[in-house]
């Protein structure tokens, strides 16, 4: 069975924001952006702005009844910059026009004086300056200090990831209209409808009561939407409060780019400790992460950076330093890992530096120390039904590891200008929010009289299947047919309090809530048959929507059961509260039990490289994934298909530049390159692995959104691999993406050039008779 | 006014010329199932079917193109067609959405209509399918779900229903198939009689293209618009507001033919017809090789040749390749006159031409290669495909007894300008082929570059990869030098 979407998205049938059709009176948005990454704000200047056809208002921070900000767990981010500018693109100022060509054309007339303040672009910079945003955080098992002495092998180094655009295709945006009860509603492209929601009534100063937020679905999030959402919601909401219009706000790519916040980049000190058979015993690492320019989600996220600090290794003594640095960049937020990958980078460094420098194979180090049944986490969480080793040996066996080795070694032997590298990626990700509170979800369903279902709940499909399983939920648990069943828009209004759509747990979650509400009005319907037909309710059941008492059909189906339920005035609609059970976890010791379950699996990735031009190809990645047991398999293998894709991206192609005064130069898409149809790996095998899955995942389906991505860290050092197989003399610093230019540079280190002692480049044409077309 | 059909309806509209196809099918005909996605032909989440009437009238020719950047004006008299004109009855899928859905490649979704209609048109293409060509047609298509291993798998299975596709009157068969719907059988009649009343009554061409009958000074206010690929990506509003002369489809400008040891194209050509064109093949055997890293399929049937040399950008890749083939253009002002200039010749300094204002290219000519000559293009980028480059280069070489006797080596996106190494090319005239030439050679190159630091690279690198480009260009002549 495919997701209920795709036969809309095929015929162009399906509605997201920018297709909403547009109601009499609306005005379109623009933002006015800072134009530098810091400095003291002194004027903002709109009269020359206000008096071009079609521009209504122009509002600012004085503009906003209620309070200024927006910031969710640090309050350090204003809607509208007062005071001072922090970022470059941070938003000043909101044009209103009678039209986008309007409203855009507007933006440059709109004067905003700024005096510039010191820029800190570098997170180490910002940490030496004390410039950070929540004070550090250390995970610590054992005594890492203590270890090194008994180490036969000490290693330690730098390693550093980039950042990455989100890239959604739908960009960030936001429809807000007035209601007559003086509140707004808002349709917004988010992950996170109650974050909109609480920030807009703040801004606004009403009642949450009279903010609804409604979304119906994504054209991709990847953790783009979950924080970053709100600033366009709460800026449409502003617009259509004090216009009394409808206004509809959404950002062109390159505003987005410029604008909204990334994956974070971290660079990273690691000292890894091992014994003389290669057991991990002591791992030290201190991460400086670039949070940005306010802390929108960094601290949760340097938080699952701590948390996957040992990725699917067991390691006795750890100690795991987090700093969250205050740079002058967008503030950077959650993407599809959360800061896990960038843990896993460190972790997986430490282990090629120490394998190179051992002359093993980095899978040796690696294999020795998988985790195993009853292992502790740094966090003093034991695994339980770990899958580490199965996952590797499961791989290695199915893929032949031996045999890809081998065929790597006899094709570098024989091929002077092209390489190939290998690499192997476990992985384990935790599963659950890991603040414990947000573990919490709600479903609606009712049942109508003619047998139809319409369940709502918190989640926000965004392409990862979610509303197809939560469709699944409600109609195996209830014994009917799916084409029943429909899944709401996610609404605030219906379903309230939610937690965003993140972390992997959004199927769990709100489809373990609609399997309670499911449950609850299956009883309540099969205690009436039980009462009609007078029979024995122990043993009733429905199935493909007859009722069954044991086994064998009764006098009655589903559309009769709810008729008379209907009749017999016994509600047909249902509330149900889910909190998964025994989280919990001490954010002060940094212990406890934070994850509902673990996932695992393994990776090998092939890589290809042109030694004379330094560009390669991924020619396979064949992955065993530990599902569980896949509610459905289709939707899963697309998101372990695409989240590898996405990872591969992250460690490749996929390269933010910001020059020092913190502009991005990567800002569009003819500069930011993310994986194209050829990118992808020409082989990628995704194996299901056997195993039980666990009783808090939604019918024991585990969750599958993120865990994919941190195989693509594989793709990095598979090669690195090949570069080392052409110059086994490669000094290669641990520095993701491995572009083509780093890829070409590490190849050939020794390339020295004489440039031209005078200007290198002279006119070929007389210069006389000669008027330029300027740029065309 | 501007009369096309749009899916079943015939269009007269007075949009701007200059206008983006995107925004008038989006927000003025609210056909919403074109999204936005990049507005630069990047993403292809906007690609829409364009097609064009064959001279002899008797079917239409369609190509994806990325309707974020084809000028409105460029429909005129074509048959667009978006995902609205191509549904079958609800509840029913196409042959492609079905496989689609099937293979699991439809994720968030936005994406999704883009790729089927870029599969849609290579079912309606006039080409063979093979798997290479059915996947190429979706070379300019991204998913950002990155669900390419589903939609390839797709493309396979519709590949193998599209042998059975026959080369003669092939539209009665994917109309039966349900590719397309029946309408389709009744555009070639639609569009002749279109092209009919617009030649008739002449009211359609004149009143956007400013002719012989316009003076200088209103010719040099108009701005020329070929395929829109640059200049609806660097200043839409202003190309939006101003009149412009479409050079798209003007006949004159279009056409590849030899004339002795000579070929000569019109400006208008594309890039997919020049890797269509027998007469350039014949010349140029690898050229599909080379263009397959020249941006996209829809954006190949969209950019002209012309456009790519008056961009002037210092990575331009067909103005790289052009260089080394000796090419020059043919340049005719407003009054008529016409000059030939060198295309190396044409660049002055950082996008500022050796041109008139209201000069403009008509025609490209450039002595045919013989088959003993070496010719290759290098090009190499973040991404291999559809991206722009860090550094390219193209070699002419022409080498008898073991000695050079002609060279042209040109290298971009090291330099101001698309650069012709003029003085390593005159270096190496009367050379012998060895190791120690290219040796010299290349230490020559890298005092006629001035590479920067930006975006596509550090100064350093792009040195060090032109250094590896001209030696790959040397490499089928001496496997030894690495």
């Amino acid at each position: 069975m495919n997701h209920l979407d795709p036969a809309r998205h095929v015929r162009g049938e399906s509605q997201y924001l920018d297709d909403i059709p547009v109601q009499h009176g609306t005005l379109y948005a623009a933002v006015v952006e800072s134009p530098v990454a810091h400095g003291k704000l002194l004027s903002i200047d709109a009269t020359a702005a206000l008096q071009l056809p079609g521009v209504v208002r122009v509002l600012t921070a004085v503009d906003i009844p209620g309070e200024n900000q927006i910031g969710g767990i640090v309050p350090d981010e204003p809607l509208l910059a007062e005071g001072h500018v922090h970022f470059r693109g941070q938003p000043v100022a909101l044009v209103l026009a009678d039209s986008e060509h309007a409203a855009h054309a507007a933006l440059r007339h709109v004067r905003v004086e700024v005096s510039p303040l010191p820029i800190i672009v570098d997170p180490r910079e910002a940490a030496a300056q004390g410039e950070l945003i929540v004070p550090p955080r250390t995970f610590r098992i054992g005594a890492a200090e203590e270890a090194w002495a008994g180490c036969a092998h000490v290693f330690e180094g730098v390693a550093e990831s980039g950042g990455q655009e989100h890239l959604y295709i739908e960009t960030q945006g936001a429809y807000a209209f007035p209601t007559e009860m003086g509140g707004v509603r808002v349709i917004s492209s988010t992950q996170g409808p109650t974050a909109v929601q609480r920030h807009t009534a703040r801004v606004l100063g009403v009642g949450m009561h009279q903010v609804e937020v409604d979304v119906t679905r994504l054209g991709g999030g990847f953790g783009g939407k979950e924080d970053q959402a709100t600033t366009w919601g709460a800026l449409a909401a502003l617009g259509a409060f004090v216009v009394r219009r409808p206004v509809k706000l959404v950002l062109d790519r390159m505003a987005d780019m410029r604008m909204t916040g990334k994956r974070h980049p971290y660079s990273s000190d690691f000292k890894i400790g091992l014994d003389a058979d290669l057991r991990i015993v002591a791992y030290e690492v201190t991460f400086y992460q670039n949070a940005g320019a306010a802390a929108d989600l960094s601290p949760a996220v340097l938080e699952r950076t701590l948390f996957h600090a040992t990725n699917a290794y067991f390691i006795p003594n750890v100690t795991a330093t987090a700093y969250s640095c205050r740079t002058n960049l967008p503030p950077n937020t959650a993407f599809r890992g959360f800061g896990g990958p960038q843990g896993m980078f460190v972790i997986e460094s430490a282990i090629a530096c120490a394998a190179e420098k051992l002359g093993v194979t980095p899978a040796d180090i690696q294999q020795r120390n998988l985790l195993r049944e009853g292992d502790l986490f740094p966090y003093r969480q034991p695994t339980e039904g770990c899958h580490a080793e199965q996952a590797w040996n499961t791989a290695a066996e199915l893929y032949d590891l031996s045999a890809r080795r081998r065929e790597v070694a006899e094709f570098n032997a024989a091929h002077k200008l092209q390489k190939k590298g290998l690499a192997v990626m476990p992985i384990c990700f935790g599963i659950s929010f890991t603040k414990t509170a947000m573990n919490q979800a709600r479903a609606l369903v009712h049942i109508y009289t003619d047998g139809s279902v319409g369940v709502s709940t918190g989640a926000v499909e965004m392409g990862q299947g979610v509303n197809i399983k939560i469709a699944q939920v409600a109609a195996q648990t209830l014994g009917i047919s799916l084409s029943r069943v429909k899944v709401e828009s996610t609404n605030t209004t219906r379903v309230a309090n939610t937690s965003p759509s993140a972390a992997s747990a959004t199927a769990d979650l709100n489809g373990k809530a609609t399997q309670l509400a499911c449950l609850a009005l299956r009883e309540r319907l099969l205690r009436l048959a039980a009462t009609e037909l007078k029979i024995n309710y122990e043993g009733l059941q429905i199935e493909n929507e007859q009722v069954l008492a044991a086994g064998k059909p009764a006098d009655t189906t589903w559309e009769k059961l709810v008729s008379a339920a209907y009749w017999q005035r016994i509600s047909l609609s249902e509330n149900a509260h889910y909190a998964t059970p025994d989280l919990h976890f001490n954010p002060e010791t940094n212990q406890g039990y934070p994850f509902a379950y673990h996932v695992y699996g393994t990776a090998l990735t092939t890589v290809r490289v042109d030694c004379l031009r330094g560009t390669y190809e991924v020619e396979a990645v064949q992955i065993a994934h530990d599902f569980g047991q896949s509610m459905n398999p289709a939707v899963d293998r697309g998101q372990i298909e695409g989240g590898a894709v996405q990872g591969i991206g992250w460690m490749t192609l996929e390269e933010l530049v910001f020059n020092d005064e913190g502009r991005l130069l990567s800002n569009s898409l003819n500069s930011y390159k993310i994986p194209d149809l050829y990118s992808v790996p020409k082989v990628l095998d995704v194996h299901f692995l056997d195993t039980p899955g666990h009783s808090r995942a939604v019918l024991r389906s585990k969750a599958v959104g993120e865990p994919p991505l941190m195989y693509g860290i594989g793709t990095y050092f598979a090669l690195r691999d090949a570069i080392r197989a052409f110059n086994p003399a490669a000094d290669i610093s641990f520095s993701a993406p491995m572009t083509p230019e780093k890829v070409l540079v590490n190849l050939h280190p020794d390339f020295k050039f004489t440039p031209a002692p005078t200007p290198a480049w002279n006119s070929p044409a007389p210069l006389n008779s000669v008027t330029t077309s300027e740029d065309s | 006014m501007l009369p096309f059909y749009l899916n079943d309806q015939l269009i007269r509209t007075d949009q701007p010329a200059g206008s983006t196809l995107l925004d008038f099918v989006r927000y003025h005909q609210h056909l919403k199932g074109t999204k936005i996605g990049c507005r630069e032909g990047d993403c292809g989440a906007c690609t829409v079917l364009v097609g064009e009437l064959a001279p002899d009238g008797t079917s239409v020719q369609y190509q994806s193109m990325t309707s974020c950047l084809t000028p409105l004006g460029n429909a005129q008299g074509k048959h667009v067609v978006t995902v609205e004109g191509i549904n079958a009855a609800r509840g029913t899928l196409t042959p492609v959405q079905q496989a689609i859905v099937q293979e699991g490649g439809s994720q968030c979704g936005f994406c999704t209509v883009g790729f089927v209609m870029s599969l849609t048109g290579h079912a309606l293409s006039a080409k063979p399918t093979t798997p290479e060509t059915a996947l190429a047609s979706i070379d300019g298509n991204i998913c950002r779900c990155t669900g390419y291993k589903s939609l390839e798998r797709a493309t396979q299975h519709l590949q193998q229903q599209l042998q059975q596709r026959p080369a003669s009157s092939p539209l009665a068969w994917l109309a039966e198939e349900g590719f397309v719907p029946q309408y389709f059988a009744d555009m070639p009649a639609k569009l002749t009689a279109l092209r009919s009343a617009a030649t008739g009554g002449a009211e359609v061409s004149e009143a956007l293209r400013p002719g012989p009958g316009l003076d200088a000074a209103a010719a040099a206010r108009a701005q020329i618009l070929g395929g829109g690929t640059d200049l609806l990506v660097q200043r839409p509003e202003q190309v939006r507001a101003v009149p412009v002369e479409l050079v798209y489809d003007q006949h004159s400008l279009r056409g590849i033919r030899r004339e002795g040891d000579t070929i000569v194209l019109g400006a208008a050509t594309t890039a997919q017809q020049l890797m269509e064109s027998e007469v350039m093949l014949a010349v140029l055997p690898e050229l599909p090789r080379f263009l397959k890293l020249v941006s996209s399929t829809p954006i190949r049937q969209m950019g002209t040749v012309a456009g790519n040399f008056i961009n002037a950008s210092p990575i331009g890749d067909l103005t790289i390749l052009f260089l080394a083939l000796g090419a020059e253009v043919e340049l005719e002002n407003s009054a008529g006159q016409r000059r030939a200039l060198p295309l190396a010749e044409l660049y002055l300094d950082y996008k500022k031409l050796a041109k008139t204002v209201d000069e403009q290219v008509t025609e490209i000519r450039f002595p045919a290669p013989q088959p003993v000559d070496l010719f290759n293009f290098e090009k190499v980028s973040k991404r291999t495909h559809l991206d722009i480059a860090s550094v390219n280069s193209a070699a002419w070489l022409r080498i008898e007894k073991g000695m050079i006797q002609a060279a042209r080596l040109s290298a971009g996106g090291v330099g101001p300008i698309p650069l012709l190494l003029r003085r390593t090319s005159a270096w190496l005239v009367g050379q012998p082929v060895s190791a120690e030439t290219v040796e010299h050679a290349l230490t020559l190159a890298q005092q006629e570059i001035s590479p920067i630091s930006d975006v596509r690279g550090t100064e350093h690198y792009k040195r060090l990869l032109l250094h590896q480009l001209l030696t790959a260009h040397f490499l089928p002549l001496l496997p030894e030098l690495v």
